[in-house]
């Protein structure tokens, strides 16, 4: 049956198409979804779906449900395989038990990320082959052929999804669910479970030896397609391909046309589109990865082939679109390129709408009590979540990777700094890579401040649960960790918990937490607005008074609930009743109303 | 050559509902025996930015419709129509809601919020018909202004390859039973506002 599926879902059908037993990862767009649909479509298949704490944990948890005979899943986004690194990198040589697949999902562009690094470079480094879709047909069917591939060659590998087409819907072609096969046992085999030197090293002459094989095989596979036609050609791979495809479709030419799907890509057909064409052009976003491969194939068969790419025709940053590719291309063939549309009144006179924290967010309550307890000198590090869009509060000094504010903080003080020092963090990034830091500091003895901004969810990828929250990722209930207990059992000498809505309370409390002379540890606790909202708690709203003196420091907390309307404020309906602005307001105009 | 039968890009806030537009006209598509393409905003963005969907019907190649290539514009927010405005084809046509959503920016008196004028002006100008149109208050009509964008749906359905009864079975998979009613009043409104 033909069904209109987002990216992600389609992977998660592929992976249950395959029989896969267990999956396990970390949130993090543009790869969240999986494992949110597996939960739902898996239905009475035995399977073992998990949030685990970091993509480490959940490669490793992978990694050992993969050894046990059950056929598994690893779900990421690119910057989460960097967490998965160290196992990622070993696996490769160790290899596999059942089938094994990595899903990490790239972000050309940034939407939603740190930085656009190209997974094809880690499953490069590692040896691993890669699958790399251009749309959710595709998405679902190379992870269903990942498990087949894992196994046939002892290998990981990974399934390279990015933004648009985790975040594409298309008409998809869906087959049945398999439930997880065989028999699950661990088998005892330290030669190849042990990465001992004396093992590892056969280990890797074998890896290397089996590169041919695996490049044959995905040769051989329907994701690369060769049609030889014009003189000149194009090659392109992932969702580039199609954007080549519409374009060379657009321009009506007669180009050689080699769509790319895997990495490694399939050297006899890149050979044969060589001795065909006379110049051709590898369209990929970001990284010259099959580029690379192509001038290293012309180099010994076809030198006198001209090679296009990142030399001037495709951009290397960013994502590709329709336009760029067909520009690229029309160059290619001596042609005109079509120019973007512009509207210029919409640069002029349109106000920015940058992504913002919400309406009664308890982060810019924290932030607020933070910043005038320690004071706008202070050091602000801050860490990955939705409170990073508190950057204009001035509390967000550094945003690096998760997890890195509290041993950046750390870092800062032994490198010098004098002055105060207060870092925050999520709830979930604390759990996911803060424990080492803040364990790192309370050792070495870095007299700084720790935040937990405890909204109880990882609510910026869409209110997952994780370990402090009592729930698993299927909905039932476990043990709940204190996050209090937590920070006293890794060595903070004091531990505070506040009500970030409790502003004046807030204040007194990083204040004393600002004094103390050692590593002390404030964790503001409020539920998440949206979460809450969606839960039904219902508060009163506010309205401001005629008492109003139209000092703006209202307006300048940024609650988007209020606006500055003729020199005087006003509550609009966004407001959700937290109330922190009735504490800020100096002349008392804002108080609580009936709704 | 023409690679897309039509091309739609829905524009607006976060919250008004963007996705669920494209979810119908998609399943509709899939229900019309089309091929079909969307391409969506999630994460970051969607924390009360600006969402940009894209919606091909009758398409084999990438979700995302080419600067100067939507066949329509449907935006539920009037900055937003303008902001991508760049989209549209010059025998496009825009369908707008004229009900603004103050950004944080206006909202702290950081920047200006245009009139109305301001916004659909330049927009006459570069393509084929623009209807502006009320539907938050077609919305509230209907029973709810939470409906706005299925009233904006109604208005789409005029322009696009696809029947209105698998539009309107579509609406019936996605939307809560108890809300149906008031979902084919605001799609029925939507629909003769642009008659």
């Amino acid at each position: 049956m033909r069904e209109y599926l987002l990216g992600n879902v389609a992977i998660a059908k592929g992976i249950l198409e395959a029989g896969a037993g267990l999956a396990a990862g970390y949130p993090g767009t543009p790869s969240s979804e999986i494992i949110e649909s597996l939960v739902g479509l898996k239905g009475d298949l035995p399977m073992h779906v998990e949030w685990s704490v970091n993509e480490k944990v959940a490669l490793e948890v992978a990694i050992g449900s993969s050894w046990a005979g059950t056929r598994s899943a690893a779900t990421m986004k690119h910057v989460g395989l960097n967490v998965a690194a160290d196992p990622f990198m070993t696996l490769a040589y160790l290899g596999v038990g059942a089938g094994l697949v990595i899903i990490s999902a790239d972000d050309p562009f940034c939407h939603s990320s740190q930085n656009e690094q190209d997974s094809r470079r880690f499953a490069q480094f590692a040896s691993v082959p890669c699958l790399d879709p251009a749309d959710p047909q595709e998405a679902k069917d190379m992870a269903r052929y990942g498990f087949e591939l894992s196994e046939k060659f002892n290998i990981p590998v990974m399934l390279r999804p990015t933004t648009r087409v985790s975040h594409a819907r298309a008409d998809v072609e869906a087959g049945e669910f398999l439930p997880s096969m065989g028999e699950a046992k661990f088998v005892k085999n330290p030669a190849r479970r042990v990465a001992l030197p004396v093992h590892a090293r056969p280990l890797h002459t074998e890896l290397i030896a089996k590169q041919a094989e695996i490049e044959k095989a995905l040769a051989a596979s329907p994701w690369n397609r060769l049609t030889l036609r014009g003189d000149h050609g194009v090659i392109a791979s992932g969702i580039a391909g199609l954007y080549a495809e519409e374009a060379i479709a657009d321009l009506d030419l007669d180009l050689s046309f080699l769509r790319v799907g895997t990495f490694p890509a399939p050297i006899r057909m890149i050979e044969e589109m060589l001795e065909h064409v006379s110049k051709v052009l590898v369209v990929e976003e970001l990284e010259p990865v099959i580029e690379e491969q192509v001038e290293r194939i012309a180099l010994k068969t076809r030198p006198e082939v001209e090679v296009l790419g990142k030399d001037g025709y495709v951009s290397r940053e960013g994502e590709l679109d329709f336009l760029q590719v067909r520009n690229a291309i029309a160059r290619m063939e001596g042609q005109q390129g079509k120019a973007a549309r512009k509207v210029e009144a919409a640069g002029k006179i349109l106000p920015p709408r940058p992504p913002a924290l919400c309406p009664g967010c308890s982060h810019r309550a924290t932030y607020y009590a933070m910043r005038k307890a320690f004071g706008k000198s202070a050091v602000y590090p801050s860490d990955i979540g939705c409170y990073t869009m508190a950057v204009n509060m001035g509390t967000v000094d550094t945003c690096l990777c998760m997890g890195a504010s509290i041993t950046l903080a750390s870092g800062i003080r032994f490198g010098g700094e004098t002055g105060p020092i207060c870092c925050s963090l999520g709830d979930s990034t604390f759990l996911h890579g803060g424990l080492a830091g803040l364990l790192n500091a309370a050792y070495n003895k870095a007299r700084i401040t720790v935040t937990v901004l405890d909204n109880s969810t990882t609510a910026m990828t869409g209110h997952q649960p994780h370990p402090a929250t009592g729930l698993t990722a299927t909905g039932e209930p476990t043990a709940q960790v204190s996050l209090e207990a937590v920070a006293k059992a890794l060595g903070a000498g004091l531990v505070e918990v506040v009500d970030p809505y409790d502003l004046d309370g807030a204040v007194e409390c990083f204040r004393r937490a600002k004094e103390f002379p050692g590593l002390s540890v404030v964790i503001a606790r409020q539920a998440c607005v949206i979460k809450a909202r969606r839960g039904g708690a219902g508060r009163k709203s506010f309205a401001v008074g005629t008492e109003c003196s139209g000092c703006r420091l209202c307006i300048d907390f940024g609650c988007p609930a209020i606006e500055f309307e003729g020199e005087k404020a006003r509550i609009n309906a966004l407001c959700t009743g937290c109330g922190v602005c009735a504490k800020i307001c100096p002349s008392s105009a804002i108080e609580g109303v009936k709704r | 050559m023409r690679t897309s039968e039509c091309d739609i890009v829905i524009v607006g806030v976060g919250g008004q509902g963007v996705i669920l537009i494209s979810d119908v006209i998609g399943r509709a598509a899939v229900k019309a025996g089309k091929p079909v393409r969307g391409a969506e905003t999630h994460g970051m963005a969607q924390r009360g930015g600006s969402v940009v969907n894209h919606t091909r019907i009758g398409c084999r190649y990438s979700p995302m419709v080419s600067s100067g290539g939507a066949d329509i514009l449907l935006a539920l927010e009037p900055a937003e129509a303008l902001r991508f405005a760049h989209f549209l084809s010059s025998d496009g046509v825009a369908l707008v809601n004229i009900n603004p959503v103050l950004p944080v920016t206006v909202t702290t008196g950081k920047a200006r919020y245009p009139s109305l004028e301001e916004i659909i002006s330049p927009m006459r100008g570069i393509c084929k018909e623009v209807k502006a149109m009320d539907a938050t208050a077609l919305a509230k009509q209907a029973g709810t202004a939470q409906a706005m964008n299925v009233v904006m749906l109604g208005a789409l359905a005029k322009y696009i390859p696809l029947p209105e009864r698998v539009l309107t079975d579509a609406i019936g998979e996605v939307v809560p039973p108890k809300y149906l009613d008031i979902n084919r009043r605001a799609f029925d409104l939507g629909k003769a506002e642009v008659e």
